[in-house]
């Protein structure tokens, strides 16, 4: 691969700029939205800086750490998303290491089953009708119930407990271990490196996903997860920016809030992404595999 | 147990070996009850949009009515609005946001290995993993009248005035596809990035023993040995034109953008669950996901054809 970047060139030049470019094109609009949060709230409202305000100041988080209903929904999120992929992930790997059985009865029928679902769906009303029936709505648990499986997800970690070598699973049968036994001492934790970016992925999903809140948390705003809750606030914000509804001051404020929320969401994904880049990268290529 | 190698064994009755493998099956059978109470249920749910499904209904006990909520829809000129925005934003996506990952792989290929390319990979990679409600509110900042892009077109004279870009329905679509290229177009270098990492660099040396420049190795090696991964992602492209950003439309749309910025999956949820008009929605869903079926059919038989000619 480098014999052939060596030939020093004009082109390589170009490509540098270019790339720097792109670079920089993700880096400013971000960097402006964390400085924007720090910003005063004169700067805020002048709104003339790129990167720097001329105006600093910490009362946006404030005003963010006495609202008690963001950290409600800060605690929401953190709890779906913990709870849902231990019981993603768990549920996952029983399912995917009992058809991972080559001999079982009816697989081909549990298969097929599977792979409808990959292509057909009911979509978002008859799902939402479904929930309700379930008794999901304003629920906690609409987070984590329809949540628990994924065939996608099945088929990963399939091929992978298939790789697995068979003398360990036989050593422990002669040990009178049962499969439920073998699944949870040894197939699972010989398969943490796809357990780990099922978990990723699925964790990235739970924390980012607003979308079950939106349609199935209906009045219950007490289970309102981060996302939504910054939702409802850049909504209320845009409805009273466009109407002129309250003062100038209190706009400006709630614009502050908004960015510090937008923040302090996006805080979790940017402590761990860097440090599990790897792991994301070679997910993609797990699941890709099978296509 | 005894059976683990399968397939050599006598035939056993079903009866006695199902029950010999009840360890397994008790791991299978809930993710199959599983797929029919929450995968199997919606698509006969589906069924309600031939029905006239009210609230007090089950997805049996409602009326049968054909296919009169479907005429009804074809009539609907909200629903067509719905349909040009959906598509005319994925064209935009399609034509910019098709080939951005695909250029700006070979960029990265580029590259000698090294800290600055894993740099510019950490960052490009990064907006994949924000929220659409966060990057919607991240992008109503930024082309807010006191946002840094006013402020930049200000500085270089090419506005006189702050413009409010979120409240201007004719930008919307530019706005809805650059911001979809803008969070995706660098997470979508990663299959290409592993596919051109599989090429044997033998062909590079040929290539330059012959004299290709940089260009033509690109034109004449990297690209038709990535055809595959390319046509694939092309079917799925063209297969998903008809899906929409239902996160997306939900964060940026506003009274002032509505015309433009009503996609398919937001309809659905004005029509459903904001006004309550199940069935009708449905049938909205419905036919949509048929559409996008023969859509993804004719997408495969086009690339067929186009590679079997070009292999030629």
């Amino acid at each position: 691969m480098n014999t052939k970047i060596k030939d020093n060139s004009f082109y390589i030049y170009i490509n540098y700029f270019f790339i720097v470019l792109f670079t920089i094109m993700i880096i400013i609009p971000l960097t402006n939205v964390v400085t924007s949060s720090f910003a005063g709230s004169r700067a805020l409202s002048e709104g003339n800086f790129i990167l720097l305000p001329s105006e600093w100041s910490l009362d946006n988080y404030r005003a963010v750490l006495h609202d008690t209903s963001i950290w409600t929904a800060f605690l929401v999120s953190a709890a779906k998303t913990v709870l849902g992929v231990v019981t993603h992930v768990f549920f996952c790997s029983m399912v995917a290491y009992g058809l991972s059985k080559r001999y079982l009865r009816c697989r081909k029928l549990y298969t097929v089953m599977g792979i409808i679902t990959l292509f057909f769906s009911g979509g978002m009303i008859p799902t939402y009708l479904l929930m309700k029936d379930l008794h999901l709505l304003n629920n906690f648990w609409v987070y984590i119930i329809p949540q628990l499986f994924s065939y996608y997800d099945v088929i990963i970690l399939m091929n992978f407990f298939r790789q697995l070598p068979d003398s360990l699973e036989e050593a422990a049968i002669i040990d009178g271990a049962g499969a439920w036994r073998i699944l949870l001492t040894i197939v699972m934790p010989l398969s943490k490196p796809a357990l780990a970016t099922i978990a990723l992925f699925n964790g990235v999903y739970q924390w980012n996903d607003f979308m079950t809140a939106k349609l199935y948390i209906t009045t219950k705003r007490a289970l309102y997860p981060l996302q939504m809750k910054l939702y409802e606030i850049i909504v209320q914000q845009q409805a009273a920016a466009m109407n002129s509804v309250g003062s100038f001051v209190v706009q400006t404020t709630s614009k502050g809030i908004q960015l510090a929320t937008i923040v302090v969401t996006t805080v979790p994904i940017l402590v761990i992404y860097p440090m599990l880049q790897k792991h994301f990268v070679s997910g993609m290529m797990l699941g890709s595999i099978k296509e | 147990m005894k059976e683990k190698k399968g397939g050599t064994l006598p035939v056993k009755s079903f009866t006695k070996d199902f029950i010999s493998q009840l360890p397994f099956q008790s791991m299978v059978i809930p993710g199959i009850v599983f797929m029919i109470i929450f995968c199997y249920v919606p698509i006969y749910g589906l069924s309600i949009a031939f029905k006239n499904y009210t609230v007090v209904d089950t997805f049996s006990s409602a009326k049968w009515v054909g296919f009169h909520n479907f005429v009804i829809v074809a009539k609907d000129k909200y629903f067509w609005q719905a349909i040009v925005n959906t598509l005319g934003i994925s064209f935009l996506k399609l034509l910019i946001g098709f080939p951005a990952p695909i250029v700006f792989a070979i960029m990265i290929y580029e590259l000698s290995d090294g800290r600055f390319k894993r740099i510019v990979q950490t960052i490009s990679y990064l907006p994949h993993f924000l929220s659409w409600i966060v990057l919607g509110g991240m992008l109503i900042k930024w082309f807010s009248a006191t946002g840094f892009i006013n402020n930049i077109l200000m500085r270089l004279n090419l506005i006189d005035k702050p413009v409010n870009f979120l409240l201007n329905a004719g930008a919307y679509w530019w706005i809805a596809s650059l911001s979809d290229v803008w969070k995706e177009a660098g997470w979508g270098t990663v299959l290409y990035l592993a596919t051109m990492a599989g090429i044997d660099p033998t062909y590079y040396e040929a290539a330059k023993i012959d004299g290709a420049g940089r260009m033509r190795q690109i034109f004449s090696i990297t690209l038709p040995l990535m055809r595959n991964i390319i046509s694939l992602n092309f079917i799925l492209t063209v297969s998903g034109l008809l899906h929409s950003n239902l996160d997306q439309a939900m964060v940026l749309m506003n009274s002032q953008n509505q015309a433009k910025s009503e996609v398919i999956d937001s309809y659905v949820y004005r029509m459903g669950l904001t006004q309550g008009d199940f069935s009708y929605a449905t049938a909205v869903g419905l036919g949509v996901s048929i559409v996008s079926v023969i859509l993804l059919y004719s997408a495969n038989k086009v690339t067929n054809k186009v590679n079997e000619e070009s292999v030629f």
